[in-house]
Formats: C-alpha cells, sequence, structure tokens
C-alpha cells in the first residue's frame, strides 16, 4: 500500500456545502420577488434583470481572465450581485444603467479589493449609489405596476413625506401593486425570501430583525401611527435592504452581538435620511455607512471566549 | 434536562457513520507474529527498555520503564523473544524507540500480573500504584498518564468524576461496544477511579444516539447511589473534556487551566475499563478495542488488539483494503491523524483505524473566505477562527495571540463546517506552535 495513501491534516470529513450552494439558496430566495417584478412590470424588469445579470458575471469573468486569476463566475456570486443590482433599479431606466452598474459593482467594489469575501462595501449597493450620484433622474423615474393607471407616480414615502398622491392602500404595499425599484416592491415575497434563508442557516434572523425592529421604533415615535409604521416598513427598499443586502456576508459583522449593532445602527440612520435627509428613502446609504463601520464593530464585539480568556 | 440531553454552547452536526460496527460484537483478534511495541505512547517522559536483545518476555511482563513522574510504563503484550530494540514510526508521526518482540505463541502470562483483591480492601495509594504500574493512559487519543491525572496538588479539590462515554467522533464504536458489553468493567473502573480521588460523585455521559448503552449503563448502575447516567445531546465534540465538564456541570474550565481547576476529573471508558483489568486480573495493559471501519476496508470490525500489532494485521484480518484504498487514520475523521504506510503498530491510544476509500479521502480546494462566519457560530471555544486563520497565513501570529488562538481545541469543527473549504484548524495549528516557540525563547 505505499505510496497510494493521502496524508493530510484532519479533519478527513467535510460538510457538503459549499459557496457555490450557498449562492444558489440566496438566488431561490430571490426567484418569488424576481417574479413578482415580471409580474408588476413586464418586459422592463427581464430586460433590465437579464442585462445586469449577464454584465455583472462577464464582467467579473474578464477581470479574472486579464490578471490571469482562476475565474470563479460558477459561484454565482455575481449573479446575486446581478439580480440586487436590477432590483434596486426604477423601471424605467434606460439599459445602459443595470449595464454600467453592474460592471462598477464587480469591477470596483468587489474584484478591485480581491473578490469574493474581501468587499468592504455590498458591491449592488455601491453601484446603485454610483448610479444615483451620476444620473439621478433615470434613477428616480418611478411608474405605477401594471394594472394602475397613469404613467408617472410617486412611491408611498415620497408621499409620506409630504409628495402629491393618494396613499395606496397598506395591503397593496405589502403585495407589491405600488411604485418603487423592481425589486423593493413586494414586502411579502421578500419576506418569504427571507424565511428561507434563515431556515437554510444562510443568514442569521440577527441583523433583519434588529434592522426593521429600528425602524418600526423609530418611525413610531415620530409618526405616532401603526399605519404609518406599516408604509415605513414595507413601503421602500427597507426590507430588501434588511434581508437581502445588509447580511452580505463579506461587508457585515461575524460576531454575533456585532450583527445586532449593525441592524440597529442601519435603522437609525435610515429614519435619521427619510426623517431629515432630502430623499424619502435612506436605505441604500445606511447600508453603505454601516458596512464601512464593520470592522471596528467587529473589534468591540468578540465572542466571550469560553473559559472566560481576555481578548 | 432538556429533551435533546446536555450540552454545551456551538459544535457541528456531522454524520455519524457508526452503522457499519455498531452492532458487531468485539472479537479477540489473532496473536500476530510479530509486535512492534513503541516505548513512547503516551503525553511526557519516554520510557527506557528493561529488557535486551534475545531476552524472552512473556504477557504483561514490564519492558519499559521510567523514574520521570510524568509517564506511564510499558508492558509486554505477547510471550516471546525480544527480536530487535530500534527506532520506529507510530501513528502519532512520532519515530520512537521499540522493542520487537516475536511471539512464541503460547501466550505465557508473566508471574508479575497477579489479581490485585477487591476494591473494597484497596487503600487509595495501592489503587495509584495499581495504576502506574499497570502502564494506564488516557485512551481515548491524547494518552495522559492516568496516575498524574489522579494526583492532583493538594490545593485542587476535585468534587466530580466524569466518564467519557460520549464517543462524538464519526465511525468510532469501541467505547459503545464497551459499555454494551462490559458494562460491570466500566462501573468498577469508574469506582476506583473515585476512590483514588476520594470523590463520592461520578457521571458517566452518554450521547443519546447510544440509546442502548445508555440502558445498559442505567441498569448497571442502579444500585450504586454514587453514580449516574448523564444523557448528551448528540454534538460534535460533546466528547471532548471541557465540553464534556461544562455539560455535566456548567462548570468552565479556565483559559490555559485544567479540568482539576474545576474540581472535575475526567477518564475515558477505555481507561476505567483497562483499570478494571488492572486490579480483577492485574492484566496492565497490553491490549485495546479498536474499531476498524470506513470506506475501503471489506469487513468492518471491532477488535480486542494486542498493542504493538501492526496496522497491515489489524486490516487483514478485517478482509483488507478494498481496491480505490485512499486514506488511513489513527482514530476518528475528526481529529485523527492521517498515515503514510499500515506498517505502523496499534498503540495504547488507537481508539480507531479509519479506512477512506479514493472518494472519501479527497481533499476538497480552498475558495476565498467568504466571511460567512458560521466558524464563529460553531467554535466551542467561543472563538473566531476565520480571524485566527487568517493572521496566522500572513504570519501575523501576535494577532493571531490576540484571537486566543491558544484557546482552541483544535476539534476541527471549523474546518468541517466551513463552506469555502478553507484550512482553518491547520493555519491555527501553525500559528499555536508559532506562540509555543516564541513563549519558549522569552
Amino acid at each position: 500500500m505505499e505510496n497510494k495513501v493521502l496524508a493530510t491534516s484532519s479533519p478527513h470529513i467535510r460538510s457538503k456545502d459549499n459557496t457555490t450552494k450557498v449562492m444558489l439558496d440566496v438566488i431561490i430566495a430571490l426567484l418569488p420577488a424576481v417574479i413578482a417584478s415580471i409580474y408588476y412590470f413586464g418586459f422592463d424588469s427581464i430586460k433590465l434583470t437579464s442585462i445586469a445579470v449577464i454584465s455583472a458575471v462577464a464582467t467579473e469573468a474578464i477581470i479574472q481572465k486579464l490578471l490571469k486569476k482562476e475565474v470563479t463566475i460558477k459561484d454565482l456570486s455575481a449573479v446575486v450581485t446581478g439580480i440586487l443590482l436590477a432590483f434596486n433599479l426604477p423601471p424605467s431606466a434606460p439599459w445602459w444603467i443595470p449595464l454600467i452598474g453592474s460592471v462598477f459593482a464587480i469591477a470596483v467594489a468587489k474584484q478591485v479589493f480581491g473578490g469574493i469575501g474581501h468587499n468592504f462595501i455590498n458591491p449592488a449597493l455601491a453601484g446603485r449609489a454610483m448610479l444615483l450620484a451620476s444620473w439621478p433622474t433615470k434613477m428616480l423615474g418611478w411608474e405605477n405596476p401594471a394594472g394602475v393607471d397613469a404613467v408617472s407616480a410617486a412611491t408611498p414615502l415620497q408621499i409620506v413625506k409630504g409628495a402629491e398622491g393618494t396613499l395606496q392602500p397598506l395591503s397593496d404595499v405589502i403585495f407589491g401593486r405600488v411604485p418603487g425599484c423592481i425589486g423593493e416592491t413586494s414586502a411579502i415575497l421578500l419576506i418569504i425570501g427571507g424565511i428561507y434563508l434563515l431556515y437554510r442557516g444562510v443568514i442569521s434572523w440577527k441583523i433583519p430583525v434588529s434592522y426593521i425592529g429600528t425602524v418600526a421604533v423609530i418611525a413610531y415615535i415620530y409618526e405616532g401611527s401603526l399605519l404609518l409604521v406599516g408604509y415605513h416598513v414595507f413601503g421602500g427598499g427597507l426590507l430588501l435592504g434588511a434581508i437581502f443586502m445588509a447580511t452580505d456576508y463579506a461587508s457585515s459583522p461575524v460576531t454575533p452581538k456585532g450583527k445586532i449593532i449593525f441592524g440597529i445602527g442601519a435603522g437609525v440612520l435610515t429614519m435619521l435620511i427619510r426623517i431629515f435627509g432630502a430623499t424619502p428613502e435612506g436605505v441604500s446609504y445606511s447600508i453603505l455607512l454601516m458596512n464601512v463601520a464593520t470592522p471596528i464593530i467587529e473589534k468591540y464585539t468578540q465572542p466571550r471566549v469560553f473559559g472566560g480568556a481576555k481578548k | 434536562m432538556s429533551s435533546k440531553g446536555l450540552t454545551f454552547r456551538g459544535g457541528i452536526h456531522p454524520p455519524h457513520f457508526k452503522e457499519q460496527t455498531e452492532k458487531s460484537p468485539i472479537e479477540e483478534a489473532f496473536l500476530p507474529e510479530e509486535v512492534i511495541i513503541p516505548l513512547h505512547q503516551h503525553i511526557g517522559a519516554p520510557c527506557e527498555p528493561t529488557v535486551k536483545v534475545g531476552d524472552m518476555v512473556k504477557v504483561g511482563q514490564k519492558i519499559g520503564d521510567t523514574k520521570a513522574f510524568v509517564s506511564a510504563p510499558i508492558h509486554s503484550s505477547v510471550s516471546g523473544i525480544v527480536t530487535k530494540i530500534t527506532k520506529h514510526n507510530t501513528p502519532t508521526g512520532a519515530k520512537v524507540t521499540s522493542v520487537v518482540i516475536k511471539s512464541d505463541g503460547k501466550q505465557e502470562i508473566s508471574e508479575e500480573v497477579q489479581p490485585k483483591g477487591d476494591l473494597e480492601s484497596l487503600e487509595k495509594d495501592e489503587i495509584l500504584k495499581i495504576v502506574r504500574e499497570a502502564g494506564l493512559t488516557g485512551m481515548g487519543g491524547a494518552g495522559f498518564p492516568t496516575h498524574v491525572k489522579l494526583s492532583p496538588p493538594k490545593e485542587k479539590k476535585i468534587d466530580i468524576v466524569i466518564i467519557n462515554g460520549a464517543e462524538c467522533e464519526p465511525y468510532l464504536t469501541s467505547d459503545h461496544r464497551m459499555m454494551l458489553e462490559h458494562p460491570d468493567k466500566v462501573v468498577l473502573g469508574t469506582k476506583a477511579v473515585m476512590k483514588a480521588l476520594g470523590v463520592t460523585r461520578g457521571v458517566i455521559g452518554i450521547e443519546k444516539n447510544k440509546p442502548d448503552a445508555i440502558k445498559s449503563m442505567k441498569e448497571a448502575v442502579k444500585n450504586e447511589e454514587n453514580l449516574e447516567i448523564a444523557e448528551l445531546q448528540t454534538k460534535y465534540p460533546q466528547g471532548g473534556e471541557k465540553s464534556l465538564i461544562y455539560a455535566v456541570t456548567k462548570r468552565e474550565v479556565p483559559s490555559g487551566g485544567l479540568p482539576m481547576d474545576v474540581g472535575a476529573v475526567v477518564q475515558n471508558i477505555g481507561t476505567v475499563s483497562a483499570l478494571s483489568d488492572a486490579i480483577t486480573t492485574g492484566m496492565p495493559v497490553v491490549q485495546r478495542v479498536v474499531t476498524i471501519t470506513g470506506s475501503a476496508v471489506k469487513e468492518p470490525k471491532n477488535l480486542l488488539v494486542k498493542i504493538g500489532t501492526k496496522f497491515e494485521d489489524v486490516i487483514n484480518q478485517c478482509g483488507g483494503y478494498t481496491e480505490d484504498l485512499g486514506k488511513l487514520i489513527n482514530g476518528g475523521p475528526m481529529m485523527g491523524i492521517s498515515q503514510f504506510t499500515d506498517q505502523v503498530p496499534v498503540i495504547k491510544g488507537t481508539s480507531g483505524i479509519l479506512v477512506l476509500n479514493e472518494l472519501d479521502a479527497q481533499k476538497p480546494e480552498p475558495s476565498n473566505c467568504i466571511r460567512c462566519g458560521k466558524c464563529v457560530d460553531i467554535c466551542p471555544s467561543g472563538l473566531q477562527p476565520l480571524m485566527i486563520s487568517r493572521n496566522s497565513l500572513l504570519r501575523r501570529f501576535e494577532e493571531a495571540e490576540a484571537y486566543n488562538a491558544m484557546d482552541c481545541i483544535e476539534c476541527g469543527s471549523c474546518s468541517f463546517i466551513c463552506p469555502s473549504k478553507r484550512p482553518l484548524v491547520d493555519a491555527i495549528r501553525v500559528a499555536k506552535q508559532e506562540i509555543i516557540a516564541k513563549r519558549k525563547k522569552n
């Protein structure tokens, strides 16, 4: 038997999980909202989502080829970034918006820093922030979903903040029959996706619950009405952000207490922007700011070592 | 107690893989033609040979000893003639002086081997002497000399003895079979340990995936008012010393400390069974139960094997290897040591020989850490394996130390759970060695 056996260090068995399976779970969790976006916004949604996904994957492959690195597109993380970027676009966005957004997200926010796991901010949100700063009018052209009259419209949060328009019934907000980014409108389907991710152990409850909870508490204190709390929670990008963006592994804390602080911080920032800021929405910038704070949060929230060793 | 059983924080649920041997009764292995008995099978000082080439030896005769306190004597497992005293590979990866004995097939028992009488009639010091002279060491793997564990300094007050019947390593069933077939030995050995320490509370911890062993041991202790059975959650590393003490007593062994710091002494099922033999028959540790299992051995078995039997001989008795042999391991799949040859002997700490086929032996390629945090969630020591390993791989050992690398018990749970297949525990081991080396220098 000499020279036939492999000698490696323990452990000699590994779990069946791998990065691709984790990303596939995220894609599965996003699918109900993808289908809803196609139902509400039709071909626009198909067009924007496919362009975003294809550009994200292609950018990753081209950069890795150019840098003579192993091409890792089969881990599906670029697909996730593409879908999330598209989800953050208005249905009226022109075709080149998702293209530029995805190239920026993958090339600048992800690959420049070392690829998967090394991005210090959420790539899709970085892409969205860049697009919003560069082409604000293209990024804020809201329209009603299919079945609702009128071409341009105000989002529920714009109306809560004082824009012209009639506040849509909360049930429409929950099911997604409201203007907004293509992936953020259907609260109920995003929650179903979140429950799937919790069940599969892909995300923990800590960030989404502390984030959404903080927003709800501050909204109640500020608005004084449970109904308006409903609009704050279900009406904007909060659920998409709290469940799918703030839980991005690379840019959020790994420590249990850190996750809670991250969620609370994002919630406070979101409400500060919604209340005092120039825009009715604040989820993207709040998460990006908390992304930057992640290393320091981790530093001060290290778990207690068994046996009580000092940190 | 919760319905899932007592446990600790963190941990993983690897597949059990115990079906192959959990129902196979312990069989006595054939007598090998030759045994290679290393004189250093334990933690502590190696033994010096007490025999010469050409000497005739008998079963149970002492062949190696030392005056050092932290050590344990070595005995012959066969009767025959000493043919060589030479350096030989052991399954722990070391090359140590070993006594090679050619068996005469008669298995004559040494005159030194005499029954020691009833436990009731033995004094504390007599038990300690029996333990030392029988060469007892921790038989779960690490091999710490048992008499040292049973001689705590006076200021350490021990109030509980915990027997580790968790057998949380996948594949292994030797302790399980021992509890089923010889519960009386487990009980007698446990009582002897308690008497040696002057302790009146003994707890035998068993994982709940072994309901028959729990039943068997409960039956065996029903008239023993000082002994109880603790049902443990089936979770790895439940049998880790610190995890087990916490599960049973909710006491945390302090960082850098020992079980005796929280008043506990832990012994393994194999160790207390061997102590029982050492009292009733006087036979020192010359054999042990070994689980031979895995995807590349034809007939998995639980065998009672003479210490010093080559792995090759043991595996031949289990029908030999299948065609696609990939890996040979001393111990279980989580903490066992893979071997590069089957010409190594079974030693006191060999709880299992795991033989994996090429498919099971494959080591997956690592990819980037995605910072999923699973290793942080499951680390039974409350560490952040991703941070320690990252610093270790960058040779930043001071940072690794600041992340409490020295508290790692090397259970391997982090490497198991990692979706990116990072070499987490490997890198942490490197960091620990570097930190120890630096501490020695200063």
